[in-house]
């Protein structure tokens, strides 16, 4: 397997976008990435999008981007793993380079949610879960993550002012990204007192609905000084893991079995363990969701999650920064751009460009994207070249 | 919802029809063809017990457009005697009072319409036992 570098990112600001199309969106990103890195021209483009059929009415996504992009005819790949569809289409970029199939990789994500409204939105996202099962019976995806953090409080202890604390920090660091949808900064009382979505969780526990895209080039490391003048990262380790798609079938409530199964993959390819991370990209689509996650990774022990954030032990400044860059919190979540823009901040973040939310030192950083209530998750390891 | 992909689930839905693995005893609800402990391939049709508890819940006030008419509503996941685990709503109680560990039984109720001159869609729900 040859060693894969990242050379070039590309991301606008995420938001509402209506005067802006899915190809608009997406063609915009791929060619900062191209600018980025200094290519002008591609292999092979992978993309990572969950359900442009249900918001925008468009399948085929690979012909149709490539069309646009002005890249036809080269090879265009679409994958979908629901909310962890961009970390997919990176870890299947990463294949492409490693093989040696192809050398320099268009790798995006995209989403483009606000053509529908919030019901048809609500369903589209929905299909990440047990649709027969599970939101036949009126389940949402804030209700089954209300339902973990539920279990978790009775489980742990965890209190809605700790769970909170989650939502502040990652508005904070996300007040410090001029990318993030929604930079302002919030309370624990604001949290605590914004509109219940499905108790425990409020409005302000949950990510937003956001149009965006972000977009990657990858190549191999023993080009990537002559493909670019920009300093590589390494992807040192990819780890992919699944589980039951209803919720109600884990045999424990309070865990993310994918995620843990997807990180021991990633850290055992990067020879590293948890100890060895500066820099932290988790999957925050929930409050509840974040300290799931930091304790699936190892970060942290069982139970401990839930004072992480209240204590400052994931802060910019703390002992594991956990979303520098917001989060899906703040800077917003099309679902299918999600795990490509956790990877562009952790570029960011290696390459020391992160101004004031910039993490000190940063040398190696991890991503954790994750497909509907843990069915499935992707974790990657970056390193600086 | 196409009434194909509706009635399909009928014994299921109805009649909380399962499979347990003649090989190691797992009972799968859904059925399955293949069971996911043992990797056996043959089941004996059995009925789901109807009785169960509380394992953890939520109070949906932001639904999918089918249940905007339901809201507030609780939806929990149960623990049927036995094992099985389903995701059901909680009815017939005011939702502040549901608790983890709490017992409930399922019950045959309507659980959707779909569109003007669609199908009534049935199904179980649970209630405090």
């Amino acid at each position: 397997m040859r060693e894969v570098a990242i050379v070039g990112v590309g991301m606008t600001r995420w938001g509402e976008l209506w005067e802006k199309s899915l190809r608009d969106i997406y063609v915009e990103t791929a060619l900062l990435a191209m600018e980025d890195a200094g290519v002008d021209r591609i292999d092979s483009m992978v993309v990572g999008c969950m359900s442009s059929g249900l918001f925008v009415g468009q399948e085929h996504l690979g012909s149709v981007l490539a069309d646009y992009l002005g890249q036809a005819p080269v090879p265009a790949t679409r994958v979908e793993s629901a909310c962890a569809s961009g970390g997919l289409a990176i870890r299947t970029g990463f294949m492409e380079v490693a093989s040696g199939m192809s050398d320099i990789v268009l790798v995006s994500g995209v989403e483009k949610m606000t053509d529908v409204d919030g019901g048809d939105a609500t369903y589209a996202l929905g299909t990440a879960a047990d649709q027969e099962y599970e939101c036949y019976h009126g389940i949402t995806f804030p209700g089954l993550y209300a339902m973990m953090a539920r279990a978790y409080m009775h489980q742990y202890g965890l209190t809605r002012e700790e769970l909170a604390a989650v939502a502040v920090k990652n508005h904070e660091n996300g007040s410090k990204n001029p990318l993030a949808q929604f930079p302002m900064q919030v309370t624990i009382e604001q949290v605590i007192g914004s509109v219940l979505v499905a108790d425990p969780l409020r409005i302000l526990d949950c990510s937003p609905i956001t149009d965006g895209a972000a977009a990657i080039i990858l190549c191999p490391l023993d080009q990537a000084k002559k493909i670019s003048k920009n300093r590589p990262v390494k992807i040192i380790g990819s780890g992919h893991a699944t589980d039951s798609i209803a919720y109600h079938s884990r045999e424990d409530l309070t865990s993310l079995e994918a995620v843990a199964k997807a990180a021991e993959r990633a850290y055992k390819m990067a020879g590293v363990g948890p100890d060895a991370i500066d820099a932290v990209e988790v999957h925050d689509c929930f409050t509840i969701a974040e300290i799931l996650a930091i304790e699936a990774l190892g970060l942290v022990e069982r139970g401990k999650g839930r004072t992480a954030a209240s204590s400052g032990l994931t802060a910019i400044g703390g002992k594991i920064p956990v979303n520098p860059s917001g989060g899906l919190k703040s800077k917003g979540h099309p679902v299918g751009a999600t795990g490509v823009a956790q990877v562009i901040e952790l570029v960011k973040q290696l390459r020391g460009e992160c101004g004031e939310r910039q993490v000190k030192n940063a040398r190696r950083a991890l991503a954790q994207n994750m497909g509907g209530s843990g069915g499935s998750s992707i974790v990657h390891i970056l390193e600086v070249g | 919802m196409f009434s194909s992909r509706y009635w399909r689930e009928i014994p299921q839905r109805y009649r909380m029809e399962a499979a347990k693995c003649s090989g190691c005893g797992t009972v799968s609800f859904p059925p399955r063809l293949i069971c996911p402990k043992c990797k056996g391939r043959t089941f004996e049709k059995v009925r789901l017990p109807d009785q169960g508890k509380v394992l953890t819940y939520t109070v949906i006030h932001v639904p999918a457009t089918p249940f905007k008419d339901e809201v507030p509503f609780a939806i929990a996941v149960v623990e049927l005697d036995g094992g099985v685990r389903i995701t059901s709503q909680v009815v017939d109680c005011d939702p502040a009072t549901i608790r983890i560990g709490q017992r409930v039984r399922t019950e045959f109720r309507k659980l959707q319409e779909v569109g003007d001159a669609g199908v009534l869609c049935y199904g179980y729900k649970c209630v405090p036992a």
